[in-house]
């Protein structure tokens, strides 16, 4: 008898091990044709418009491109993007940071109001976001007057453009970060904290290391539309060649002036800087594997 | 830690080398409408020069350009615009009404009206004209497709629509006849955009229309830069004057003490430097005199008609035709 249920196990497991397996594995036909779908997407929407950007960069050969890019105003519009990024990005980290900590760590009245306020840059139109800067600063604006006594710019100038960008960009961090830090919730920290570390002991030994790749994503998401905001910046900019004109609106007035390879030469550039954003990604993702060996 | 104090001086470094540094020289906005970007680029350079040698003072000059009414709705809201070199009389005079920064006259203080080169609006065909458009009748036949843009915030739209409402008023007598005409005249166009450089861009890069109706200047341009073989223009012989002023702003070259170098720079327009640059990118110089006969070859001898003589004033202008509710709305939205 026992002989025969050792032989009769396997048999009687195989069955519904195969059943289990086809389960949990798609047919080929449905894995393929996922696939392919998926490759064609990516074709037609990613590919095939960077290598349009990148053709038609150089259609006027390299001299022409090179000299897309050193035209002092293409070079400006270079420094002010990075300029703004530069500004807006650490500023929008650390509001990010100190909003989904109040978030998810305090109860207080109005928590879910405030919650929805952050959501807003998201849910207006970038017009309207930066519209609100021209009412609000603008000559004939609230503050309009306060501003010209002091004799200050902000719209029209680098300042408005600035202040644009990081209303637009304000709600990437927080974004990621309040979700992850619901899920973690704060047990460590209370750990940490009973334990007899400081507030900042315990930010940065033990939340920080927690929300590290959330927090990284959200400013690589904040950075890169810091970079390529158009609307906003559009209303608040004026325009002036060599001076307010960031990289994607400069890109709109080469495109207007027939200037083809120097439009699609900025964009190239506009590319890259994402392209280096997500190498810098990678690299941060690399190094943190080998510190873990 | 040592790591991160790195990057906060980094980061410091690399703000404060990005940051503009303060300019030592003198520097001068002019806030002008679309189809003027060659036209300055080539003049900014020109003025410069002169200046240098008159004064041996060196200056820039700083561009924006945008669709009229967009740049004079800026001005108001505070870009600080030295000089203006708009499309429309009125988008001056209503800076100079709503933001008080230069007086009511301002059209008196520079000769020729304060115009140093003025305009019409002509048609664009695709080459050969397959169509066969040879006048204001054409346009509104069933199935021409009519590119224009938007009368309520391009300066050259406004002539366009007005160039049109003028030929049918004179050709069928009444001011319904009229009415009639541009209705039909704008069942005909696929698509509004906002400043004029947009509708040639639709025309060319899109190829969306038959005829592109837009400045004289701007056609001659498209032709070259954009579309050598595929475009022609239709000369009208009776079309509008388009009367493109340019104004010193009062109360921004005071406050910058940039007066003498504005003035100066809308001045030197009339020199004939200036108006030689004007003629060389189509632009109908106010004295031709000062230039050379060979370019003036180009401009083919018109009638063209005064707003001002046909309509009374640009106000009287937008309160009938433009402003909300107005004519356009009226039959626009029908």
């Amino acid at each position: 008898m026992s002989t025969q249920i050792i032989v009769e196990q396997p048999d009687s497991t195989a069955a519904p091990i195969a059943r289990r397996l086809a389960a949990q594995h798609d047919s080929l036909w449905v894995k393929y044709s996922l696939i392919s779908l998926t490759l064609a997407f990516c074709t037609l929407f990613l590919i095939l418009p960077l290598a349009v950007v990148l053709t038609e960069a150089s259609a006027k050969g390299f001299a022409a491109y090179r000299q897309a890019l050193v035209n002092p105003d293409t070079l400006s519009a270079i420094r002010l993007t990075l300029l703004t990024a530069l500004i807006t990005v650490p500023l929008n980290t650390v509001f990010g940071i100190s909003a989904a900590w109040l978030i998810t760590r305090f109860k207080f009245p109005g928590r879910s109001f405030l919650t929805t306020l952050i959501d807003l840059p998201f849910s207006v139109s970038p017009v309207i976001s930066g519209l609100v800067f021209v009412l609000m600063f603008g000559a004939q604006g609230w503050l309009g007057a306060w501003v010209s006594t002091y004799d200050l710019k902000v719209i029209f100038a680098i300042p408005g453009i600035v202040l644009a960008t990081l209303f637009v960009t304000f709600p990437f961090v927080a974004r990621e970060l309040i979700p992850l830090m619901q899920e973690i919730g704060k047990e460590e920290e209370e750990a940490a904290l009973s334990l007899g570390a400081s507030g900042w002991q315990t930010f940065l030994r033990i939340t920080l290391p927690n929300i590290k790749w959330g927090l990284l994503y959200g400013v690589l998401l904040c950075n890169a539309r810091a970079m390529g905001e158009f609307g906003a910046v559009s209303v608040v900019s004026g325009h002036i060649r060599g001076l307010t004109n960031t990289l994607p609106l400069h890109v709109e007035a080469n495109y207007n002036e027939y200037n083809f390879a120097g439009a699609f030469a900025s964009a190239s550039i506009l590319a890259a800087l994402a392209l280096v954003t997500l190498v810098l990604k990678t690299l941060l993702e690399w190094r943190q594997a080998q510190n873990r060996r | 830690m040592q790591l991160t104090k790195h990057f906060v001086w980094l980061w410091l470094a690399v703000i404060v080398t990005a940051s503009p540094a303060g300019f030592a020289e003198r520097t001068l906005l002019n806030v002008s409408y679309d189809p003027t970007r060659e036209l300055y680029q080539a003049y900014n350079v020109e003025f410069t020069k002169y200046w240098q040698a008159k004064t041996g003072e060196t200056v820039s000059i700083q561009q924006s350009h945008g669709g009229a009414g967009k740049q004079a709705r800026a001005v108001i809201d505070g870009l600080d615009a030295d000089v203006l070199t708009l499309a429309i009389s009125y988008d001056i005079d209503k800076i100079a009404a709503t933001a008080k920064l230069l007086p009511a006259n301002w059209q008196a203080r520079l000769p020729n009206n304060s115009l140093p080169y003025t305009s019409t609006m002509v048609f664009l065909v695709r080459k050969g004209n397959p169509l066969h458009i040879q006048n204001w009748d054409d346009l509104i036949k069933p199935g021409v497709a009519v590119v224009t843009p938007n009368p309520k915030t391009s300066g050259g739209a406004r002539y366009n629509y007005l160039a049109a409402w003028i030929f049918a008023k004179k050709k069928y007598g009444s001011e319904d006849a009229a009415k009639d005409f541009i209705k039909k005249l704008y069942k005909n166009v696929p698509v509004l955009d906002s400043g004029a450089r947009g509708a040639t861009t639709t025309f060319l890069q899109r190829g969306i229309g038959d005829v592109l109706l837009t400045w004289e200047n701007e056609a001659y341009l498209a032709i070259k830069e954009a579309a050598p073989d595929s475009v022609e223009i239709v000369v009208q012989p009776q079309s509008i004057l388009a009367e493109t002023p340019v104004a010193v702003v009062d109360t921004v070259v005071d406050k910058k003490g940039t007066r003498d170098l504005a003035e100066a720079y809308l001045e030197y327009l009339y020199s004939p430097v200036g108006q030689t640059l004007a003629a060389k990118h189509h632009y109908r110089p106010a004295k031709p005199e000062l230039v050379d006969p060979k370019l003036l070859a180009d401009f083919p001898k018109l009638e063209l008609f005064k707003v001002n003589d046909e309509f009374g004033s640009w106000a009287n202008v937008q309160k009938q035709h433009f402003d909300d509710g107005a004519i356009f709305d009226r039959i626009y939205g029908q």
